[in-house]
């Protein structure tokens, strides 16, 4: 980029300059067949622009809509810069989506193109076909197992590029005439949001949204061509469309695509990403991982291990921050490096990363600590789709745990008198696609958009996220109730994996509490527990005692706390099934639906303000192949011991 | 699938009979298997279904009756020699090396098309080289075939059970068969992993167009994927036919639920 010349304000115009810029770097790397196989910004252009021409030629005009379907494969990247070269709009979907999630989108964005990635996908498109007569070509990746199917409506990418290479050879000059016509208010993608409540909404997002936001955010943290990134989170997600194509695009850097979503952790190792964007359950399972492991390691190994993670705690975080460490512990610490932490982030793919990000969730203080210490530049940032992610963002230097760091540059923050926090921001989105009333709600005219999340701005200027605005509540003693917190502070604990707190109107706190197979199950094996199925290790006495004690410690926090004193919980359930998406108990991107849940599990919610012992209850189950099925149990209901203060215990519940 | 153009007979049982001792396994048996069909066949335990399976692939000499393979009449045969002419096959219990990797494993499928000697694929040099990296290519088209990429370097021991299935049959798919033949494809399985399995079956016999001979107990997944059902009763053929005919056919129903005679 030089100076005078004005920037690049579209992804197609983008291309061009990478293209001309560093167009034998790498762009895009997938593996397939065992073997990391690389594509240029050259090679990368060129699928794009044979990809666009085919996609013209067999009717795709400005305006148009693809629906994209999958896994995160090169083709479907290039497949989205290819509709933006046309003046279309890309709408990836949930890949994971069952048919119906699958027609909202496609009917909603009255979208007369998909591309699905397999068999699979394309199987869905077609399960629609009916409810959507509109629907003009179904195009697939991968051909397997499609050879038989109907040829007018379900076309091979290859098919497409085979047509758009004759349309190259007739109209050389086309496609840069359609990109030349784009503009960076145009839109360039929209994202279907999971949601938490309702039906998803269509965020229309604009080439200036996406691109001025990734041009900041890669300022901020020093992101350049040399970097290495993982795609492997869903397409759909706002998160990947930043970190995987924008910024990718903007900065210039290479992407890579794992091989399946099951070896993503295998594939990282390999390819040693220097940047990585992860949720907090990411990382969570990782030190899950790590610390099952050194559970069952040597104990040469495992006292080494404690001790340098200890050298770490007291030093890691500091030495990475740039403050003044004791000589004694910087030595201490470069020995760990050589003994414990470089071979620990070897193995987690870690080895090079010179900024991770984790967002979408609170993440435990422990996990990021760990992380931290081990040298791991991991930083939380607070976003959403409709800002195009960036919101606050931890500076150097300035990273903390418990907030999410100050507003990224040209990004205006506001707190509400109901605490809720507001922006205004150049990342700020254009519409809900076809929903003006939505669209009102959330964004003032003068760009201002009510985020629903409650926080403060604390002393030294960072933001701190308490719980969603609409959450937040009162118990009968009038005293605040911020679910989302507590389930937080508990679900922190590794033998729990999914907690939904009630005490909206009620007279004290109570929680459903789903275990975390993983950690018990080990935890049973080291504690010579027998146990057949979920339903029979969640239903152990020793399991109960074991969540009882987590909960314990999560009350005498809160004593501690003059606000959140009365949100003690005071009865529990462990519930005999795993919370599912399938089952429409979480979204797509594993979050409570709490309103379901409140529906579904009424009868656990009304033993919890009860005096009662026990319930029985009978729940439908959905397999992954779209079946039911129904798991009945008979649930005890326990009573916990709160505190007054930090160490005087008060009456227990009824 | 089922419309599939009638292929050519690529095998044939004319009065096959085989006994040990006293015990007769196939007494008469005659049918015959076209090209790029799925045939199941299906029976009571002990009907001699695994026996028909072994005589295909050469383990079992028939002591009557002729077999036919590509208009050939077959003499003295060897598995090994079975697996030259292209009939590969998956085992009941799964027999794959448990110490080695799935690549290794599958790898061994492609025994019979290597050239080089032992001595050149220890060496790893010149032609075996090259030799080895075409094989590997094959291999890696199969682990992306079958989805197994995530195990790719783990100790077949190791893995699940539906997991080893599907490592036997990339094995046996290694040797690019024109007959493959599958014991008991599903046994054991969930109802996810059949599924899967039922999938990678049509796909083979879809995209490879391999002609698959499967043993099932399972029938709603003979009924659902195989072309026609041959159905074997006190090593006798009993009936044979698309799977409709053979579900109504009463003689069927007989010999699973048993009638007194």
């Amino acid at each position: 980029m030089t100076e005078g010349k004005p920037l690049a304000d579209t992804f197609p115009r983008l291309l061009r300059e990478r293209v001309r810029e560093s167009g034998d770097r790498p762009a895009v790397r997938e593996k397939k067949y065992g073997i990391w196989q690389t594509w240029t910004w050259r090679e990368y252009d060129l699928v794009i622009r044979i990809f666009a021409l085919g996609l013209a030629e067999i009717g795709f005009s400005r305006g148009d809509k693809l629906v994209l379907i999958g896994d995160n494969r090169p083709r479907l990247y290039a497949a989205m810069a290819s509709v933006q070269c046309l003046g279309g709009i890309p709408v990836p979907a949930y890949q994971d989506s069952a048919a119906g999630e699958i027609q909202y989108v496609v009917e909603h964005a009255e979208a007369r193109f998909i591309l699905a990635e397999d068999q699979e996908q394309v199987d869905k498109a077609l399960e629609i076909r009916e409810q959507c007569p509109f629907v003009q070509a179904i195009i697939y990746d991968e051909p397997r197992g499609l050879r038989d199917y109907d040829s007018e409506l379900v076309l091979s990418f290859d098919s497409i590029e085979e047509r758009g290479r004759q349309f190259a050879k007739r109209d050389p000059g086309f496609l840069d005439q359609e990109i030349d016509k784009g503009s960076g208010d145009h839109t360039a993608v929209i994202l279907y949001t999971s949601g938490t409540t309702g039906t998803p909404k269509g965020v229309v997002l604009s080439h200036n949204n996406l691109i001025i936001t990734s041009r900041h955010a890669v300022k901020f943290d020093r992101i350049d061509e040399h970097v290495n990134g993982l795609s492997y989170l869903p397409m759909a997600w706002v998160g990947d469309n930043i970190f995987s194509f924008a910024e990718a695009f903007v900065a210039g850097f290479c992407i890579n695509c794992p091989e399946s979503s099951a070896t993503v952790m295998q594939d990282m190792r390999e390819i040693g990403p220097t940047f990585f964007f992860g949720p907090p359950r990411i990382f969570e399972n990782l030190l899950t991982m790590v610390m099952i492991r050194m559970e069952d390691a040597g104990w040469i190994k495992r006292t080494m291990f404690h001790y340098f993670m200890g050298v770490a705690r007291r030093a890691g975080g500091r030495i990475l921050d740039h403050q003044r460490v004791s000589v004694l512990d910087r030595l201490l610490y470069g020995l760990g490096q050589v003994l414990v932490y470089g071979p620990l982030k070897n193995t987690l793919g870690m080895g090079r990363i010179r900024i991770a990000y984790t967002a979408g969730e609170a993440i435990g203080p422990e996990i990021f600590e760990f992380f931290r210490s081990l040298g791991i530049n991991l930083k939380q940032l607070y976003g959403q789709t409709e800002a195009a992610v960036f919101i606050t963002m931890q500076p150097d230097g300035e990273v903390r745990s418990e907030t999410v760091g100050t507003p990224a540059p040209e990004v205006e923050l506001q707190i509400a008198d109901n605490d809720e926090v507001h922006y205004r921001s150049p990342g700020v989105f254009l519409e809900y696609y076809k929903n003006p009333e939505a669209t009102a709600e959330t964004k003032t005219v003068d760009g201002w958009v009510k985020t629903g999340d409650a926080g403060y701005v604390d002393d030294e200027g960072h933001l701190r996220i308490i719980d969603r605005a609409k959450d937040v509540g009162k118990l009968n003693d009038g005293s605040m109730f911020a679910p989302k917190y507590i389930e937080n502070k508990l679900k922190f604990f590794q033998y729990i994996k999914e907690v939904v707190a009630f005490g909206d109107q009620q007279d004290y706190a109570a929680a459903l509490i789903n275990i975390d197979l993983e950690a018990v199950s080990n935890w049973a094996e080291r504690n010579n527990i027998t146990y057949g199925s979920y339903q029979e290790i969640a239903a152990h006495q020793q399991v109960s005692g074991l969540i009882e004690d987590c909960i314990a410690k999560v009350n005498k926090d809160l004593a501690g706390d003059s606000h959140l004193r009365s949100s003690q919980i005071q009865r529990f359930i462990i519930l005999h099934k795993e919370l599912d998406a399938d089952d429409g108990e979480l979204t797509r991107t594993r979050k409570v639906r709490r309103r379901f849940i409140r529906e579904k599990y009424a009868l656990l919610i009304d033993a919890l303000y009860s005096d009662q012992q026990h319930v029985a209850i009978e729940s439908e189950v959905t397999f992954e192949d779209g079946s039911k099925g129904a798991v009945s149990a008979n649930l005890q209901v326990f009573n916990l011991q709160t505190l007054q203060s930090t160490n005087e215990p008060m009456a227990a519940a009824s | 699938m089922t419309e599939q153009q009638a292929g050519s007979v690529v095998l044939s049982f004319d009065n096959v009979s085989i006994s040990f001792g006293a015990v007769t396994a196939l007494s008469g048996v005659s049918f015959e298997i076209q090209e790029h069909e799925i045939v199941a066949i299906i029976g009571p335990n002990g009907a001699g279904k695994t026996t028909a399976l072994n005589v295909i692939n050469g383990v079992y000499e028939p002591t009557g009756g002729t077999i036919s393979y590509k208009g050939e009449v077959r003499k003295r045969m060897r598995p090994h020699q079975a697996a030259v002419q292209g009939i590969a096959r998956t085992f009941q219990n799964v027999a794959l090396f448990k110490g080695m990797s799935t690549l290794d494993n599958i790898m061994t499928g492609r025994n019979l098309k290597m050239k080089s000697n032992l001595l050149m694929q220890g060496l790893y040099w010149g032609p075996a080289q090259r030799e080895e990296i075409e094989h590997r290519q094959v291999v890696e088209k199969i682990i992306d075939f079958l989805e197994i990429e995530s195990v790719r370097k783990t100790t077949v021991g190791r893995l699940p059970f539906g997991l080893q299935k599907r490592v036997e049959l990339g094995r046996a798919l290694a040797a690019e068969p024109e007959i493959l033949l599958l014991d008991e494809p599903m046994a054991g399985m969930n109802l996810e992993e059949k599924q899967d399995m039922c999938r990678f079956i049509l796909d083979v016999n879809d995209d490879l167009g391999t002609t698959i001979v499967l043993i099932e107990h399972d029938m709603s997944v003979v009924m659902d994927i195989s072309d026609r059902v041959i159905v074997l009763d006190y090593g006798r053929k009993i009936s044979e036919g698309s799977p409709d005919v053979v579900r109504g056919d009463q003689k069927v129903i007989d010999a699973y639920l048993g009638v007194t005679h």
